[in-house]
């Protein structure tokens, strides 16, 4: 288990090992939602806002 | 074998895909369709060569970013599922709706108008409620079930005055009056993998809504209603979504949305399938097919 600092907060996210980048992650102490935008080491940004075409 | 993983954000649905083709020793190409820059005869930045991949999956969140991209991996030759013409079809609910209807595939009573007085009209013949959906989008957003005349006045208006252009094409749908649950079936080329059930109170059972899921039998009738409605939009790995208009186990369904990027973590954790495993084995397959093709 890693971790790596909330950008919303600045707490401290815990991180699964087999973490991905573009993965996306909710903090828990803040709820934002964040994207893992490196791997080695982790780092953590604020996750792109929802846009209108997304999702099925 | 090398798969391309066309993607702009990893979901749980693409961590299970990625681990699943990673056990099974494929060389995976993480594709980040915002770093890429499609040009006419090739990517011409992002640091990868997708012309060695030997099959793409295209998992953009994103449904333009899906029909552009899958457009250019098309015209470059490289294998691309879901085909763009898939993707188009199911990403317009219009689209949809003619290709579902043209297939013979039962689907509900559809109209469109393009002002609010003619999208009035419809919804007056319809009778209360009915349904008025966006054109484009998913996640049941922008859905309204209208109950009354005065509420089909505002929403219109709401439309015809905040929305986008394309919120000014007035997609109008009867109120199918379902056991407070639909099917959603994933299916591979028409065969479906699994099936689960999203049950709500709510009139919208989405499972990104809420819903809460379960596994669900296919019967004959919606076994063959999904080749159908797969074959329908020119195939490729779907989400069919079936209502039981008859009522909870009738065998009488409408097929009322065929999805193209369909997400499956919330079928993977109620059905006994490995959905991946599954999905991954199509892949093989496709990408077999078509180094057959190419090597002809």
């Amino acid at each position: 288990m890693t971790e790596a600092d909330c950008p919303e907060c600045g707490s401290t996210v815990a991180l699964h090992d087999d973490l991905e980048i573009g993965e996306i992650l909710d903090c828990g102490t803040c709820g934002a939602e964040l994207e893992v935008v490196d791997v080695s080491p982790p780092v953590l940004e604020r996750a792109p806002e929802l846009q209108e075409d997304w999702g099925e | 074998m090398k798969i391309g993983i066309l993607y702009s954000r990893i979901r749980r649905d693409e961590k299970l895909l990625l681990g699943e083709l990673r056990d099974r020793g494929h060389d995976v190409e993480k594709l980040d369709v915002r770093t890429l820059q499609f040009g006419l005869h090739g990517v011409s930045a992002g640091g990868v060569d997708v012309g060695d991949c030997d099959v793409v999956l295209d998992r953009c969140l994103a449904t333009s970013r899906s029909l552009y991209a899958t457009k250019f991996l098309q015209h470059y030759g490289v294998p691309v599922v879901n085909a763009p013409e898939t993707a188009e079809t199911c990403a317009n609910k219009v689209k949809n709706s003619l290709a579902l209807d043209a297939a013979d595939v039962p689907t509900p009573a559809t109209e469109v108008a393009f002002t609010s007085d003619a999208a009035l009209e419809i919804i007056e013949r319809f009778g209360y409620p009915c349904v008025l959906k966006p054109v484009i989008g998913s996640w049941g957003r922008l859905m309204a079930k209208i109950d009354t005349r005065s509420a089909a006045e505002a929403v219109l208006e709401h439309k015809e005055t905040l929305g986008h252009y394309e919120h000014k094409v007035f997609y109008v749908q009867e109120f199918v009056e379902k056991p407070g649950r639909d099917v959603r079936v994933l299916a591979c080329d028409g065969e479906p993998v699994a099936a689960m059930t999203r049950t709500s109170d709510h009139w919208l059972t989405n499972a990104a809504k809420g819903g809460e899921t379960a596994a669900f039998d296919l019967d004959e009738e919606a076994t063959e209603l999904v080749e159908k409605a797969s074959a329908a939009v020119g195939g490729g790995l779907l989400g069919v979504d079936l209502m039981e208009v008859g009522g909870a186990g009738s065998g009488e369904y409408t097929v009322h949305e065929v999805n193209h990027t369909v997400e499956f973590k919330a079928l993977d954790g109620c059905v006994d399938v490995d959905v991946p495993a599954a999905v991954v084995d199509w892949l093989e397959l496709k990408a077999d097919v078509a180094a057959e093709a190419a090597a002809v």
